[in-house]
């Protein structure tokens, strides 16, 4: 059922005339339901033409006929009134020429410049579907995203100002509220498309997005008046290449009197020679996140690359050796490796490990098992034995807070191998062992200080455990809040750490090896296995 | 430790074993930061990860003067050209630890130099008065 009634001809006929498309004469006629909008262009024109040419008399009859299908049933009843009020008894249509309408069969739309003309219709959706299967994503839903040139919102504010005054003569009450959004009406239409071409729903929340982005390089100027206009909402933003931004352009169409838009923009719009271009087809996946714990068996392997003025000092790094096999696996772009701490490079990582996270950035696979991410865990392992992984799982991006906060607050256990200048006995180290929460001020070590303010840090250092080795050497179990640097807490740092082992002992001490015994985390969970 | 140091560029000023003050017999009385009227190490104040505010030392900057019983004064420099990070406040406190453990406990001064080259810990020249 053609959508248009009695009231809306005047308006379809200038619109038409002046060289819009049946699409944008619905949204200017407020045609809100989607059912019209996903007919064939060359029908609905054929359809739009038939309507037009409805002889006078066919008109009466239709209003006192109220007709089956009723879009604006109020304002209907309200011509009916006019009718009888002014007593004429008939509507006056101005019959303006059909000739006109006859030659914008196949001209480029005023309005939408093509948007709503052939780049809604299935053979360009079809076109950016093929570009997305072959972009090698795997999805089970997408969110489609359409970027216009920002000219359209000047087209489209004329075609208002245009109607509006039409519709004045009419005293037609049709709000700017009630025109129908080009996006929107362009979803209407392409979304079901895509979900048919690609079998998978539209979903606002899907973290796979398709984007399309439109340009017009032939009316580009046409926004260029509003800065005279309007220079205080042009700002030229660093980041953006023009500075008419769709932003921009909106605020200052609010903001612009009707008598000097239509001083300088032609109201109706004039016809382009061309549609509008497409400028780029993207697809691009939301970042996924696996998380999971680590042991360090080496005492030569950083956390991260160890780069300096671009030649590698150390082979590998703990985030390459887990993070290559997910990249790989996800056929991510990148990753950004983050962990609960971190330990250096001669330290080992015993216990359960410490917590890790890495965030794959637009992965192309994103579906796993758990099984899958089993084998995948039992893979990195195989790889390497200096590091091993635990409890590998997907998580979301609250994944990255648990880091940091297992970082910030949690306590950690080590155990230290101990050198004394002063030869010792039993006897000498027992007294360690009932320290209870011990309260250290620590300067930021001087192995740290090119890379980190200065500064003093108050830490506790929560129980310590002897075990005597010889007479220079003992092994030392300690707990300490996050953020202790052991190692200054064993030789003093220049005595920048106070108090420290040696101060308690009153002798030279000096650390030969250090291990995480624990990372005291419950994140991630632990899984069986 | 030293290693480690060495790595990083940065160095930590300490006096040498065959500097006056710590030969036999010697005692400090006091050491001052004050190395003139209108400069005291003290008041080195270093904030943010680049160490705004540093005072800025060339190799023959006066770190602090070194007041002996016996009448003597000397002045330590800096040997090392770069910027000012802390100096050693325990040594105003118990002087004693400058001669006990020079090399550790009693040193002087920390700097970072310019371009952080490898560097060996140098050790402090003797002027006097």
């Amino acid at each position: 059922m053609f959508p248009l009634t009695e009231e809306n001809k005047r308006v379809a006929q200038l619109l038409l005339n002046t060289g819009t498309c049946p699409r944008c004469i619905f949204r200017f006629c407020g045609v809100d339901f989607h059912a019209p909008y996903k007919l064939p262009y060359k029908e609905l024109l054929n359809e739009l033409q038939k309507f037009l040419e409805t002889e006078k008399d066919e008109l009466i009859l239709e209003v006192m006929n109220p007709p089956p299908k009723k879009i604006r049933l109020q304002e209907l009843e309200d011509s009916i009134d006019n009718l009888s009020q002014n007593g004429e008894g008939r509507i006056s249509v101005s019959h303006v020429g059909s000739t006109a309408s006859k030659n914008s069969n196949l001209n480029v739309c005023n309005v939408c410049l093509g948007i709503l003309q052939e780049f809604c219709e299935k053979d360009f959706i079809k076109k950016v579907c093929q570009k997305v299967e072959a972009s090698g994503f795997e999805f089970t839903s997408l969110v489609f995203s359409v970027s216009f040139p920002p000219q359209l919102s000047v087209r489209e504010h004329a075609a208002w100002l245009l109607v509006k005054q039409e519709m004045g003569k009419q005293s037609l009450s049709l709000g700017r509220d009630d025109i129908v959004q080009l996006k929107e009406a362009y979803k209407w239409i392409t979304h079901p498309l895509f979900s048919e071409e690609l079998g998978v729903p539209i979903d606002g929340k899907s973290l796979f997005e398709v984007s399309v982005v439109f340009a017009h390089p032939e009316t580009v100027e046409d926004c260029h008046f509003l800065a005279a206009i309007c220079p205080d909402c042009f700002k030229p933003a660093k980041n953006k290449q023009s500075v008419f931004t769709r932003m921009a352009v909106m605020k200052a169409l609010n903001k612009i009197k009707e008598e000097d838009f239509l001083k300088q923009f032609p109201c109706p719009p004039n016809s382009p020679k061309a549609v509008c271009a497409v400028l780029e087809i993207e697809c691009a996946h939301g970042a996924v996140f696996v998380a999971g714990r680590y042991n360090k068996y080496s005492r030569n392997l950083p956390q991260t690359p160890w780069i300096i003025d671009g030649e590698r000092k150390l082979e590998s790094s703990v985030e390459e050796l887990i993070s290559d096999h997910l990249l790989a696996v996800f056929k991510a772009e990148s990753f950004n490796f983050s962990s609960s701490g971190r330990e250096d490079v001669d330290v080992r990582t015993l216990g359960n490990g410490r917590p890790f996270a890495i965030e794959l950035v637009n992965p192309h696979r994103v579906h796993f098992t758990s099984q899958e991410i089993k084998e995948l865990q039992q893979k990195i392992n195989n790889s390497s034995n200096k590091i091993q992984v635990r409890d590998l799982q997907l998580v979301t991006r609250e994944a990255i807070g648990h880091m940091k906060e297992g970082e910030e607050e949690k306590t950690k256990t080590y155990s230290a191998l101990i050198w004394t200048n002063k030869a010792i006995q039993k006897k000498d180290i027992e007294f360690l062992n009932d320290i209870k929460d011990l309260k250290i001020d620590q300067k930021t070590p001087l192995r740290v200080l090119h890379r980190r303010p200065l500064a003093v840090r108050a830490r506790v250092i929560h129980f310590m455990e002897t075990q005597y080795v010889d007479e220079h050497h003992f092994r030392l179990h300690l707990k300490t809040q996050a953020g202790t640097y052991i190692k200054e807490f064993v030789h003093g740092d220049f005595g920048r750490t106070k108090p420290n082992i040696g101060s308690l002992m009153n002798v030279t001490a000096d650390i030969l090896e250090l291990d995480v015994e624990s990372v005291d985390v419950d994140w991630p969970p632990a899984l069986d296995d | 430790i030293l290693h480690s140091l060495v790595q990083t560029g940065i160095c930590v000023i300490t006096l040498a074993e065959s500097h006056p003050v710590l030969q036999s017999g010697k005692t400090i009385k006091s050491i001052s930061y004050q190395i003139s009227t209108n400069c005291s190490r003290l008041q080195n104040k270093v904030s943010g990860k680049f160490k705004r505010g540093a005072q800025f030392l060339t190799e023959l900057a006066p770190l602090c003067k070194i007041y002996c019983s016996d009448g003597e004064e000397y002045t330590v420099s800096s040997c090392v050209r770069g910027r000012l990070m802390e100096v050693n406040e325990n040594i105003l406190h118990k002087p004693s630890i400058l001669q006990e453990k020079p090399s550790t406990e009693g040193y002087i001064a920390v700097v970072l130099p310019k371009f952080e080259e490898s560097k060996s810990i140098t050790e402090g020249l003797l002027t006097q008065k």
